[in-house]
């Protein structure tokens, strides 16, 4: 079997897995994986600006916030329906990323981190000041009877699950496809070394720019998912804590890998949720293991299996 | 074999079992077994389990830590007095890192991984909205004890109630009467410029200008902000009264810098004990508050006339006469506050005593019971105070306190009426479905 062949096949074997869990799991689990896979969709984004194009972003939180907002405001503000709100929620971020990239791509390195950093903690201070529309550090409830799409109502645990698998599987797929066009081994040859992919005749600078928007989109498709799947939209969603846990996601599961972000995802939600239900230093478990991880597996946990085990691993 | 064993002995370990539960149950009936077999008597022993959504960490732990003191001394009290409906309570504990995203994850795992009859405890109000459709949701009721007004403003659900504590609407509208006969009625408003500050904005202004009054200045600080005199040049000179909502931890170099602006020759002050929570009054810095005034929800303090249900319930929750720790006194306690789940308890058992709940299968029936209470007379279960609970908003409202700092100490100066602070109907949860 060629190494795409497996990968595909990788890929449809975890998806089938994700449709099973629905019929197997018990029910606090299979909330547990819808959020899940929304988180993981934001996960992927992320990693598809880190750990193929190698720029750390701090501020991606704003795009998350952006597709939030952007579905969150749709619904409240301009009276939409789910569905075109749900796309103001990803042009949102699209557009955000665009102009963000556009500025903070003339940094790299720490500045860039900054740079992030700097413009979603913006974005933070821009939502809490609209607080007459976006209700502030409180947010705004998404009510049921707006969570309605095509007849069904997206608030029952079926239709939640199974509209996260969906929206998981387009993305799952999606960066699969993308990593594997030209466009993503371009991404990978940035990473690599920039400069050699300027001298090979890249525009790396629209590369990343490109780059940026995809993750962008990404993160705005988990808020929007997020706010239609869960009923809320909050200031706190836009914080640092939330351009955090992309990043332990990515590092956790493994940066560059299109499998490791949605393991990545379950590994810290459940290390969260059992340890929190022991101590409240559960955040310091959660370090702890980052450290381990890091010493001991640093290339994650799909990291450390491709480089060990299954070298095709994508 | 097997058989004739069987049917030579005298004693078998079905009917070994079968003797002890039963001579477990005599015991229990007359009461003689303490703990929980002392609950035997109910239909069902299984204890009632509360799911407490707890600001464990995060911005709210400080609150945390006292709710969860008090819920502890409420629950105890239920079960010493033989639980709900002859069946005791256990409360399912689970932080919510003051964070709405994991609140709401908390709140499934009530639902459905611990199999809670209800939750309860929430305060901030981002944990309380952000949880609140998914109470709605999992049908479990969720009873919280925020004082946001996002209950009765309708942006809930009808799973959502808050019984145990008045709201900031309620609060801020019954502090303008006194406000503008005893303080002033030019009022400049310093506020947190996010939800909290804003409602608190919008709601004072209304109410003080109903009572004649205006507001001549209103000063948002940025939430980011750790430094304050820059703003203080922006208060009119015809001011007669400042009124504060500073929250967080840079609330002691608010006041500091506040004192130091004005020196001797300020305007009267008028405060949310929000901001002082879990602080002491004779903190070094807080000298400048010294005949200021203060929101309570409840007197940190106590007071001359000091009633014996109040008596009773600060010792129950291990505070002493200046609202500390009585194993600490540098631990100041949340006193405004965390009454609040103390009452909310009382009132679950009350729902679910007069709904004869049985389990989740009789959900709706104890919302229905909470939504037809009305008058909650002060007493053990209310020691705040009197209560009249609205069943159309999900929302209580209560007497409120206005205290001044008199020697380092909280003195009752006015004791606002429920009806000062009765506000119009702003949604009937009644009439939506279950």
């Amino acid at each position: 079997m060629s190494k795409a062949a497996k990968s595909n096949a990788l890929h449809l074997a975890i998806l089938a897995l994700l449709f099973a869990l629905f019929f197997v799991l018990p029910a606090y689990h299979v909330g547990a994986f819808s959020r899940i896979m929304v988180l993981a969709i934001y996960a992927m984004g992320f990693n598809l600006l880190f750990g193929y194009t190698g720029l750390l972003s701090l501020g991606h939180a704003m795009f998350f916030a952006a597709g939030m907002y952007g579905f969150g405001l749709g619904i409240s503000q301009a009276g939409f329906s789910v569905a075109p709100a749900f796309l103001t929620g990803i042009i949102a971020a699209s557009v955000l990323a665009l102009v963000v990239g556009y500025l903070a791509l003339r940094t790299a390195g720490v500045a860039f981190m900054i740079v992030t950093l700097m413009f979603a903690q913006t974005v933070y201070l821009v939502i809490l000041y609209f607080g007459e529309y976006t209700r502030g550090d409180e947010g705004f409830v998404i009510q049921s009877a707006q969570r309605v799409f095509f007849g069904i109502d997206l608030t029952t645990e079926t239709a939640r699950y199974f509209t996260a698998f969906v929206l998981f599987a387009i993305c799952f797929l999606w960066a699969a496809k993308l990593i594997q066009m030209p466009f993503g081994k371009r991404l990978v040859a940035i990473r690599e070394n920039e400069e050699r992919a300027r001298m090979l005749g890249y525009h790396t600078d629209s590369y990343k720019l490109r780059a940026l928007v995809v993750s962008g989109a990404f993160s705005g498709i988990a808020g929007a998912s997020y706010a239609l799947l869960f009923g809320y939209v909050g200031a706190s969603f836009s914080t640092v804590q939330y351009s955090i846990f992309p990043l332990l996601w990515v590092l956790l599961g493994g940066a560059g890998t299109t499998i490791g972000p949605l393991i990545g995802v379950i590994f810290m939600f459940y290390l969260i949720d059992i340890s929190s239900s022991y101590t409240t230093a559960y955040m310091l478990i959660a370090g702890v293991v980052l450290v381990l991880l890091t010493l001991f597996a640093p290339q994650g946990l799909a990291g450390t299996l491709r480089k060990r085990v299954f070298p095709w691993l994508p | 074999m097997p058989n004739e064993i069987k049917k030579t002995s005298k004693i078998n370990r079905r009917s070994a079992l079968l003797g002890l539960g039963t001579s477990a149950g005599v015991l229990a009936t007359a009461g003689i077994l303490p703990g929980s077999l002392g609950f035997a008597q109910a239909q069902s022993s299984a204890p009632i389990k509360i799911g407490f959504q707890k600001h464990a960490t995060g911005i709210g732990a400080a609150y945390g830590r006292w709710y969860g003191a008090t819920t502890d001394a409420a629950v105890k009290r239920i079960n010493d007095n033989g639980g709900i409906n002859g069946r005791p309570v256990e409360v399912v504990v689970e932080d919510d890192g003051t964070d709405p995203g994991r609140g709401a994850e908390v709140l499934e795992k009530f639902a459905n991984q611990h199999n809670c009859d209800v939750a309860f405890g929430t305060l901030f109000s981002h944990v309380v909205i952000g949880s609140a459709p998914r109470a709605g949701e999992l049908k479990l009721p969720y009873f919280v004890v925020s004082e946001g007004h996002h209950v009765a403003s309708g942006g809930l659900n009808r799973y959502t109630l808050q019984p145990g504590i008045t709201d900031v609407k309620s609060q801020v509208i019954s502090m303008a009467p006194f406000v503008a006969d005893n303080l002033g009625k030019k009022v400049t408003m310093i506020f947190p410029d996010f939800a909290f500050g804003h409602d608190h904005r919008d709601f004072f202004s209304a109410a003080i200008e109903a009572q004649g009054g205006e507001v001549v200045a209103k000063i948002a600080i940025p939430p980011t902000e750790t430094t304050f005199t820059r703003y203080f040049p922006s208060i009119p000179r015809e001011t007669e009264v400042i009124y504060h909502v500073m929250v967080g931890p840079a609330v002691l170099t608010f006041v500091k810098e506040l004192g130091e602006f004005f020196g001797p020759n300020r305007p009267e002050l008028f405060g949310f004990i929000d901001s002082l929570e879990a602080v002491d009054i004779r903190s070094s810095g807080l000298e400048f508050l010294e005949g200021s005034y203060f929101w309570e929800g409840m007197p940190r303090h106590v007071q001359a006339d000091q009633a014996d249900y109040e008596k009773a319930y600060r010792a129950a929750v291990g505070v002493n006469e200046r609202g500390a720790s009585v194993d600490d006194e540098a631990d100041v306690s949340t006193y405004a506050h965390m009454f609040g789940c103390w009452e909310t308890l009382n009132i679950i058992k009350a729902g679910m005593e007069s709904a004869d709940y049985q389990g989740p299968q009789d959900r709706t029936k104890l919302i229905e019971a909470v939504e037809a209470m009305t008058d909650m007379p002060a007493s053990e279960d209310h020691p705040q105070g009197d209560k009249v609970f609205n069943g159309k908003t999900h929302q209580t409202f209560g007497k409120q306190y206005i205290s001044k700092v008199t020697d380092g100490r909280l003195v009752v100066e006015h004791t606002a009426s429920i009806e000062d602070g009765r506000y119009e109907d702003e949604v009937d949860y009644t009439t939506q479905s279950f």
